[in-house]
């Protein structure tokens, strides 16, 4: 029952960052690829009606984490305190800046909130690379099952390690560079003309950087977490994922060179998610490995208990299901490029 | 630990109260939206169409607050309250996780369709868009007052060998009858707010003299359903409210009631200053028996008192419990008489021009605001110093290893996010308000000189 909602929470998680993250990535390039008023007002158009029900995964995921595994939710939480603040302050400013934007037609209010919105988004892709880089290289718990970890320490891998060391602060970097890409991809596929030009080519030089930093991160993985060579190599089947990861990344700057805008950031999307289940298989049956493997928190000693886990499964299909639904009729309703003309706010009403 | 337990217990306090301003607002809203959508559809009239437009702008404001001040509240279950989180999130996890998954996207899915839709949606499917959207927000009350109501009256639980908690019944803890009553009065209280908000727009218009039919629409409108929910909130569901504490947490009714000493036909106080040292009530302006009665229908009926509870089972804020729930109830009663004499006028054809009327249901938008966080906080306080009432204690909930220091820095930079959040609010809405339902008819459409601050 753990093993099966580890993958359930899993599957919530890799939606939030394939959803999330091109609106995250979009704003991450949004001064980049968008130099006028009017430029912008597009960007924002491509996630306006969606980046609501995007986050909404994070939410349903934190839910679902806390049902789930509510121990990890109790100790991961408190332990990054000080980052998940900063995260939620970022979140607030960006979704504010989305939101009121475009309520008033004034030289001093809109590029205030542009850059708003520009700022959190890039913050918000380097705190969440950060993240994901603690859970991988383990966090200080002890035999009660909590830590603290304050933002930074020494920025080493010692006892007393920090939310930001040299390790999360490289995953971090990756991250914004993956989101960028995978931003720069949405923009391209649903904007026109210099928008859609200039965000295919921050997405192409952010795909070399990608490439670096995958290489850089994934070595030093290897040698960080050791669960993760232990696991590829009881179930060598595993490598299909990584694999996954990399022939998609290929195909980004494959589809990239074609023009292809769709199949690329569909390529984008397959590359995400073979690197986060790469991660979620390398570290499992962990769900938050500790410095002191001794102290890791397991799908066992996390999880509640059998029978609410099992009372979740029935609900927890029967809202996938209605989600789905939704997802496909609002972004059926909102495909095809946005408009470039304000009159009829970004979808062509 | 103290004090780092008071600043945990002041982050969640602040930061819930207001996000709860926007909520109440939305569920109220979204309420009257369908009837307006409804109106509409029923009588053909462009006019109820062009009215919900107006509130959805509204809506969209507020909605948005409601959302990036919701997020924090989730979260904050694990960062401040971690072994809170421990002990209970495989029972409240379930609501929490249902109402992401049940909730929330209905919601965001069809906000958006409601808001920029409504020419590609047509007359019904929009109608529908308002009905999904009043849906959602309405079940995720539900699912968070359920929530609370475990925390109030634990049901469908069992201890397991190490003292855990775990769910044992899922009905049980969806269909606790603490949530139900509990539901119903904290929604009649968000439709209180709606209709106050809607009724104080609408009196603003009739009294500047300005979008006199949209001014009537929202004043009848929000007194008719408002003097509904007003008279539902006193009886049955708070009168039901009451009885609930009174069997079930003895010690929280005699502190809200300011009642020291166990007595036969005790009375109910309107007025008086509790003093906790001395326990007894300053000032007092009482009803004689009238607790008696509400609480047991029977006026000579034994009241249970602060003096028959051990001091360790009191709640520890007795003095701020004792207002919050006075404030509530006078407010309420007050709700009453207002939307009752608005409704009497409205009949007699008399309230568009009584400018007195109309001046106080401008003024009272406030109020319900007001009345509604003061109900919350009768519930939360009157917990104490339970979290979960009977199971844990709130001084065994808070996370162990988060000091005071790193919780005062995220308080503070909450207040001041917030702060700066309020100031968007009041401008933006006072923005649309001034601006009016027919933006393209007024005569200042333009610019406020107050955006180029």
């Amino acid at each position: 029952m753990g093993t099966i909602w580890f993958c359930l929470v899993a599957v919530m998680v890799a939606m939030y960052v394939l959803l999330d993250g091109f609106d995250l990535g979009a704003g991450a390039i949004h001064l980049l690829v968008a130099r006028t008023n009017e430029e912008r007002r597009q960007v924002i158009a491509t996630i306006g009606p969606v980046w609501d029900g995007n986050e909404v995964w994070l939410l349903a995921a934190g839910g679902t984490l806390y049902f789930a595994f509510p121990a990890l939710y109790a100790s991961g939480f408190s332990g990054f305190y000080l980052p998940l603040m900063i995260v939620l302050w970022l979140l607030i400013l960006r979704g504010t800046a989305v939101e009121f934007r475009n309520h008033i037609q004034s030289p001093i209010w809109i590029p205030f909130w542009d850059f708003v919105f520009f700022l959190s988004s890039l913050l918000l892709a380097v705190f969440f690379g950060a993240a994901l880089g603690n859970v991988v290289r383990g966090v200080p718990l002890d035999q009660t099952g909590y830590f603290f970890e304050p933002l930074w320490t020494n920025f080493r891998l010692g006892a007393h390690t920090g939310i930001l060391d040299w390790f999360t602060i490289l995953v971090g970097v990756q991250a914004l560079l993956a989101l960028m890409m995978h931003g720069g991809l949405w923009v391209q596929l649903k904007t026109h003309g210099a928008v859609s030009e200039r965000a295919g080519k921050v997405a192409g030089k952010a795909w070399w950087g990608v490439l670096v930093m995958t290489a850089v991160v994934t070595g030093a993985t290897f040698v960080l977490q050791p669960q993760v060579i232990a696991n590829f190599h009881t179930w060598p089947a595993g490598y299909v994922l990584p694999l996954l990861a990399v022939a998609s990344f290929a195909a980004v700057q494959f589809e990239l060179h074609r023009k292809n805008e769709r199949n690329a950031f569909l390529a984008s999307c397959a590359y995400f998610l073979g690197m986060l289940t790469s991660v979620v298989f390398g570290v499992y049956p962990m769900v938050l490995p500790a410095r002191n493997p001794a102290f890791s928190l397991t799908v066992q000693n996390a999880k509640a208990a059998d029978y609410g886990l099992k009372i979740g499964l029935i609900w927890w299909v029967i809202g996938m299901v209605l989600v789905t639904v939704y997802f496909v009729y609002v972004y059926r309703l909102f495909a095809g490029k946005v408009s470039e003309t304000p009159d009829s706010p970004g979808h062509g009403d | 630990m103290g004090s780092a337990l008071d600043v945990h217990r002041l982050h969640f306090a602040f930061t819930v109260t207001y996000h709860y301003l926007f909520p109440q607002l939305t569920m109220g809203l979204a309420l009257l939206l369908v009837i307006l959508k409804t109106l509409a559809l029923r009588t053909g009239d462009e006019h109820y169409n062009r009215a919900a437009r107006f509130w959805a702008k509204i809506f969209g404001i507020n909605f948005a607050l409601g959302v990036v001040t919701g997020i924090p509240m989730e979260f904050q279950f694990g960062t401040n309250w971690a072994e809170f989180s421990k002990a209970a999130g495989g029972v409240i996890g379930q609501t929490l996780a249902m109402e992401g998954v049940f909730s929330f996207f209905l919601e965001s899915s069809f906000l958006g369709l409601f808001l920029y839709g409504e020419k590609r949606l047509g007359r019904i499917g929009h109608w529908w868009a308002a009905f999904f959207v009043f849906l959602g927000s309405w079940m995720s009350g539900y699912l968070i007052v359920a929530t609370n109501a475990w925390m109030q009256h634990p049901t469908g639980y069992r201890l397991n060998a190490s003292g855990g908690i775990e769910l044992a019944s899922y009905w049980r803890l969806i269909l606790n009858p603490w949530a139900l009553w509990q539901y119903a009065h904290n929604m009649l209280g968000a439709v209180q707010t709606g209709c106050f908000v809607m009724a104080a727009v609408g009196a603003f218009y009739l009294l500047t003299k300005r979008d006199l039919r949209y001014g009537r629409t929202f004043v009848r409108l929000g007194v008719i359903v408002g003097v509904i929910a007003a008279l539902l909130q006193l009886v049955p569901t708070g009168d039901f409210q009451g009885k609930m504490i009174a069997e079930n947490q003895p010690a929280t009714l005699a502190a809200m009631e300011g009642l020291f000493v166990s007595q036969e036909g005790a009375p109910l106080a309107i007025l008086g200053q509790p003093d906790v040292e001395k326990r007894r009530l300053d000032n007092p302006l009482e009803l004689p028996r009238m607790l008696s009665f509400l609480t047991y229908e029977h006026w000579s009926a034994h009241v249970q008192g602060l003096d028959a509870i051990p001091v360790n089972q009191w709640p520890d804020k007795i003095e701020l419990l004792y207002y919050s729930y006075h404030v509530m109830v006078g407010l309420g009663t007050i709700f009453i008489a207002v939307m009752a004499l608005s409704v009497f006028l409205l009949w007699r054809n008399k309230l568009f021009e009584s400018r007195w009327m109309l001046w106080i249901l401008m003024l009272s938008a406030p109020l319900p605001y007001i009345a509604n966080t003061a109900g919350w906080m009768t519930a939360e306080l009157g917990r104490q110093p339970w979290l979960i009432y009977g199971l844990l204690r709130t001084i065994h909930g808070a996370s162990p290893r988060v000091g005071a220091g790193n919780v005062w820095f995220s308080l503070l930079g909450f207040m001041g996010m917030y702060t700066v959040l309020s100031i968007l609010w009041l401008f933006l809405v006072y923005r649309e308000i001034e601006r009016g339902p027919e933006p393209e008819n007024a005569q200042h459409a333009g610019e406020t000189p107050l955006a180029a601050d």
